[in-house]
């Protein structure tokens, strides 16, 4: 077998965290002079002055060329410190990593584009920032342009661009990168549909040709399909290092903890709050499946602590968190009783067909005059098939909603 | 197996050894520095309403107030030579040094969009500000060769001493500047100072007024300031000199070259930590 190109040794990244809330290592030159002696003394008897947190502590892995990696893991697991550490943009606390090829990173779209230049000269920046060589990038202006589907605005300034042909022209470039090693951050999440598409599909031409590709992602999917093998970073560890489809499996699993309920455990601050949430049946009785034909119902508890108006909403999700239905109780005209003390409400979301597979959904209450909100998220349901309604097996792939649509002959073309 | 291409083999350590700090690496990325640079210039050159104008005009005004005000009303000595070509040749160096530094400066600050988010070396963000300011300078210089000749005045061989100056200048400039711009990824106030800084030191050297203004006893404490020997060998290049230039021009020379590694110095060894402190 051939040696790895990544090798990670017990990689670790700290920040040091300040108690009165600054950014880390921010701080003012008049403040470390005056607190010059008070630190000393510190140093002296041997005290830290913050608290440190760990990002990411003892992440060891080995990747092989070829390999196409996909990370996965919650807000703030990681995954992006990860990225940062194998592109050099930061250093590591502990540990170390190898690398063996040009590395390549992509962590945003349109990397060093000036609003004020035009497409091609930010073709060139852009080009030149990600480590292309001038002649790489004039090999390839052509395929950028044209894959970005901008050539009758190159030498407009990219700030009249559209946000969409700003993002193509972005992800064009960084996509004609001929790195051995290609870091791509959560970059998908921008863009329309069709060219999320064709980003996947550049993706999947760049996974199959032979390079080494870590891809960090939300979009369970596209993790699923495009790389064999997936990290599941947590809380700055690798909780998991294998098959994809297996460890897919096991972070749903693990994310949708409380499948069919939420609760908030200790009360926030705030004018009003949602105590609990959960799915259940109009008799009661606690559900966590629901036929696509019929009504998701849900009962939540609130506590207002400051009367007034409030607005309830509902938000259906993917499995990827992408948002599908969004109900407001204003929509509806229904006033949210917003006397202080205790609730109960139930909404029902109508049939909404959706294609068999796992949703969330999240509560939100709404203080109208402010804005303060409050909300429960990630209610793991299932939707099951109905197959009273449609007696093929509905591929989740195939689609979101089912509908039936209308057919008609037409007469044949005259010839 | 084996590999058509070499691969380059990168070792990321937590000391900063290894890839974060490979001179060879400034070489690999020229174009990185080439293209921000052309682009600080375009960007001047585009988003000022007046353009070039704005770049001739700038100096040129103050260049003719000092000459007027100091020259005129206060009748300062400049050396038999017309005082504007005097304040301008000065105001020319002063110009080059303090356009450096204040745009290489704060110039980590101003890309803290990019430095979190891509890797190349830091060094040459502010380099490719440093670059960009030297456009001004020749700007300038052309401002200056009209001015000299609108006065009839011809440079002598002194002239071959600019590019020594020039040198000598960029490189006091841009190692003071890499100790500013680092600096001020940390101590975010330092960047008021700046300004403040810039302009006492102005006024501590002979921009708008000579050195014979200084009394003779204290002119040796005075020449420590290595912009006086960069100036007045400025003015010796552009409008002939005396012998007396040569003995100012070590301290400019040392100055440079500490500033210079001593800066690098610094800078290579903070530079690490510059995406978490931005």
């Amino acid at each position: 077998m051939s040696d790895p190109v990544i090798r990670c040794e017990n990689l670790g990244k700290s920040y040091v965290l300040h108690h009165d809330g600054d950014r880390p290592g921010y701080r003012t030159l008049r403040e470390d002079l005056l607190s010059l002696p008070s630190r000393l003394q510190a140093a002296w008897r041997n005290h830290g002055t913050g608290e440190e947190f760990w990002a990411l502590r003892k992440v060891s892995f080995e990747v092989r060329p070829g390999e196409v990696i996909g990370i996965i893991g919650r807000n703030g697991a990681g995954k992006s410190t990860l990225l940062k550490i194998l592109s050099r943009i930061t250093a590591p606390s502990a540990g170390g990593v190898d690398l063996h090829g040009r590395v390549g990173s992509l962590l945003e779209v349109g990397t060093g584009f000036h609003p004020e230049l035009t497409g091609r000269e930010n073709i060139f920046l852009s080009g030149a920032m990600l480590g292309m060589r001038r002649a790489e990038v004039r090999a390839h202006f052509d395929a950028i342009v044209a894959f970005a589907e901008v050539e009758q605005f190159l030498d407009t300034p990219c700030k009249h661009y559209s946000s969409g042909m700003y993002t193509r022209l972005g992800f064009a470039v960084a996509a004609h990168l001929r790195t051995d090693i290609l870091l791509v951050d959560e970059v998908l999440a921008v863009g329309d549909a069709s060219f999320q598409q064709r980003c996947l599909g550049k993706m999947a031409e760049v996974a199959g040709g032979g390079r080494t590709v870590l891809f960090v992602s939300h979009n369970l999917g596209a993790i699923g399909s495009l790389c064999p093998r997936t990290l599941w970073l947590d809380h700055g560890e690798l909780h998991q290092d294998g098959p994809s489809r297996e460890v897919i499996e096991r972070y749903l699993a693990d994310v949708a903890g409380q499948a069919g309920t939420a609760t908030t455990a200790a009360a926030p601050a705030g004018p009003a709050w949602l105590v609990s949430a959960r799915l259940a049946e109009r008799n009661g009785t606690a559900r966590q499946a629901f036929s696509m034909t019929e009504p998701v119902r849900v009962e939540c508890e609130y506590q207002v602590a400051q009367a007034g108006g409030y607005t309830l909403s509902v938000q259906v999700k993917e499995f990827d968190f992408s948002p599908v239905v969004h109900c407001t109780s204003g929509d509806a005209g229904f006033a949210v009783p917003g006397t202080t003390g205790r609730h109960r409400i139930a909404v029902e979301v109508p049939d909404m067909q959706l294609y068999p597979g796992r949703y969330w959904l999240r509560l939100a209450l709404t203080q109208t005059a402010t804005g303060r909100q409050h909300d429960l998220d990630r209610i793991g349901f299932q939707i099951e098939q109905d197959f009273t309604l449609c007696t093929r097996p509905l591929p989740r792939q195939a689609g979101l909603v089912y509908r039936r649509a209308e057919w008609t002959v037409l007469s044949p073309p005259s010839p | 197996m084996a590999d058509v291409t070499p691969r380059p083999f990168i070792r990321i350590r937590p000391d900063g050894t290894g890839g974060l700090g490979r001179w060879g690496e400034l070489w690999e990325y020229r174009d990185v520095l080439v293209m921000l640079a052309v682009r600080d210039v375009k960007l001047r050159y585009k988003q000022t309403a007046l353009g070039v104008v704005w770049v001739v005009l700038q100096p040129l005004v103050a260049g003719i107030i000092f000459a007027v005000i100091f020259g005129r009303f206060a009748g300062l000595p400049s050396g038999g030579r017309p005082y504007l070509l005097f304040v301008f040749a000065g105001l020319l160096a002063w110009n080059l040094f303090a356009g450096v530094l204040q745009r290489a400066g704060n110039s980590l600050v101003g890309e803290a969009k990019l430095i979190t988010k891509v890797y190349f070396p830091r060094l040459l963000i502010p380099g490719a500000a440093a670059a960009a300011a030297l456009v001004d300078y020749a700007v300038s210089l052309g401002v200056m060769a009209v001015l000299m000749a609108w006065f009839g005045l011809w440079p002598g061989w002194w002239l071959a001493l600019l590019p020594v100056m020039t040198l000598l200048t960029l490189a006091l400039a841009v190692g003071l500047s890499l100790w500013v711009s680092a600096l001020n990824v940390r101590y975010r106030d330092f960047m008021y100072a700046l300004p403040f800084l810039i302009q006492v030191w102005m006024y501590a050297s002979p921009v708008v007024y000579g050195l014979e203004m200084i009394p003779e006893r204290w002119r040796g404490i005075f020449a420590l300031n290595p912009l006086v020997g960069i100036i007045e060998g400025n003015r010796a290049a552009l409008l002939g000199g005396g012998t007396e230039v040569w003995p100012l021009l070590t301290v400019p020379a040392l100055a440079a070259a500490v500033a210079l590694w001593s800066g690098a110095a610094y800078f290579r060894r903070v530079e690490r930590d510059f995406a978490d402190n931005l």
